[in-house]
């Protein structure tokens, strides 16, 4: 995604972590239904929202992400029973770190999609597709500052 | 008299963007200091003896046994230094948490040049500058030309600016692990380079509190420091006051925790880490309200996560130029 972000391709990139539990399952629920959506995103599956530590996120924009969409059970539905709990907590204090890092905190987007909710991924992703397309791509270059130029 | 003894390693001290505390620290060793003044030879100490940087031009290409070097790279002047010592030398030793990671000059990568001249030399309060003069690389004066070393927008570590073999981390590095290294170097027994001269262990293993620790920690309320009376007989974390014990490396000698006072993480991340702030989030986001996470409202969650005041400065306090980001959008 590096290069993507080099060669210029501006088409946003959006990295969407889905729980295997619900939300892949509604992602999946979404292409079974062949619901259109916009295709700017990639889906990364993991086993709870909560294992999506905040290192993979910062990781995430890091490597060029322009967004991160995590998307998790509803609260009360988790499959390890309160791992979506944790995951809310995190991220709210990610979003406020975050701007201190000069990153738009709407870069990143927490929701809940059960696995019967098709059209709410559908809707979740074209909203984020939406915010991210009007904030840009996230330039984290640090140009090389070196003692002879 | 004895005989003027030629072979000793010749050892060089250097400090960048630091404070000092290590080379107080290298005094700290007390009389242990004779055991390494025996077995070495100081050839460069900017804050204890008076060689210059022309002393160490004249110096063969990696005639230096080893360099420590203390402090992060914040200047093109300290960038040339850091330069020469590493042509100079055998090894290098990132001496101390700047050095390591960042430590605290590194929490200026929140902001930039541009603002850190605007608050030093404008804005804050005790500054009278009418004119609006900033420091100049380069000024024309009527003898010539005079210059100042370059100010860069991004603090570095020690590695992000030249080769390092060894990490000495803390602020400043325990006498122990000071004498060790400097033993092992001397006795040519050291691990792997790139290694961190401390145990690879969370601060929680070896921290003396451990044994008050509940078995499950709930922080039901983030509190400062200076907002409560600590009982020294109870778990930081327990008691709401933000520790970063859990994710920062083991071999400090627990002093802060001794004193009275929560870790803040100078020792740096365990080998497995990458990102040691957002670990430190991970693991306290957890703990804040876990007992009453399903009842408690939006408002009643945000409220309590918002006692936190300073997130990035609290997590990222000594490590942020080693961070995965490093610092601050550049706008």
């Amino acid at each position: 995604m590096a290069n993507d972000a080099k060669t210029g391709n501006d088409n946003p990139k959006i990295v969407a972590f889905c729980c295997n539990w619900c939300s892949y399952a509604g992602a999946d629920a979404a292409g079974t239904a062949r619901m259109q959506t916009k295709p700017h995103f990639r889906i990364i599956r993991t086993m709870c929202s909560s294992r999506v530590e905040p290192d993979l996120i910062m990781e995430a924009f890091h490597k060029g992400a322009w967004g991160v969409l995590i998307l998790g059970c509803h609260p009360g539905d988790c499959h390890y029973k309160n791992g979506n709990y944790k995951t809310d907590r995190r991220i709210r204090l990610l979003k406020r770190t975050l701007e201190q890092f000069g990153i738009e905190p709407e870069r990143l987007r927490l929701d809940w999609v059960s696995a019967s909710e098709g059209a709410k991924f559908v809707r979740v992703i074209d909203e984020t597709i939406d915010v991210i397309e009007k904030l840009g791509p996230l330039n984290l270059e640090i140009p090389e500052e070196v003692a002879h130029e | 008299m004895s005989k003027p003894e030629v072979s000793k390693p010749k050892v060089a001290f250097y400090w960048c963007a630091s404070c000092g505390g290590c080379e107080e620290a290298v005094v700290d060793l007390a009389e242990d200091i004779l055991t390494v003044a025996d077995a070495v030879d100081i050839v460069f100490w900017p804050v204890a003896l008076d060689f210059k940087k022309k002393d160490v031009e004249a110096m063969e290409d990696g005639s230096i046994a080893v360099s420590f070097i203390n402090g992060a790279v914040r200047t093109s002047e300290q960038e040339e230094m850091v330069n020469l010592l590493r042509k100079k030398s055998g090894l290098v030793v990132a001496f101390g948490s700047c050095a390591h990671i960042g430590g605290i000059p590194g929490l200026a990568n929140f902001n930039d040049r541009e603002s850190i001249f605007k608050w030093v030399y404008e804005d804050a309060p005790t500054v009278t500058n009418p004119d609006k003069i900033h420091p100049q690389t380069e000024t024309e004066v009527p003898d010539g030309t005079i210059t100042l070393p370059k100010f860069y927008d991004t603090v570095k570590t020690l590695d992000q600016a030249i080769d390092v073999d060894y990490y000495l981390p803390g602020c400043a590095p325990p006498p122990d692990l000071i004498l060790a290294a400097v033993m092992a170097i001397l006795k040519g027994e050291l691990p792997e380079k790139g290694a961190v001269l401390a145990p690879d262990k969370s601060l929680c293993d070896t921290c003396p509190l451990a044994e008050y620790k509940p078995e499950k920690i709930a922080m039901k309320d983030i509190k400062r420091p200076h907002e409560i009376i600590h009982d020294p007989k109870q778990c930081f974390l327990a008691e709401g006051i933000i520790c970063l014990g859990p994710a920062t490396r083991s071999g400090c000698g627990e002093r802060c925790i001794n004193a009275g006072m929560p870790c803040r993480g100078c020792f740096g991340p365990t080998k497995t880490v990458k990102d040691m702030g957002t670990k430190v989030l991970t693991s306290i986001a957890s703990l804040i309200g876990i007992e009453t996470e399903e009842e408690m409202s939006e408002e009643e969650l945000q409220k309590a996560l918002d006692k936190i005041v300073d997130p990035g400065g609290l997590f990222f306090m000594y490590s942020l130029p080693s961070s995965v980001l490093r610092r601050r959008r550049l706008s």
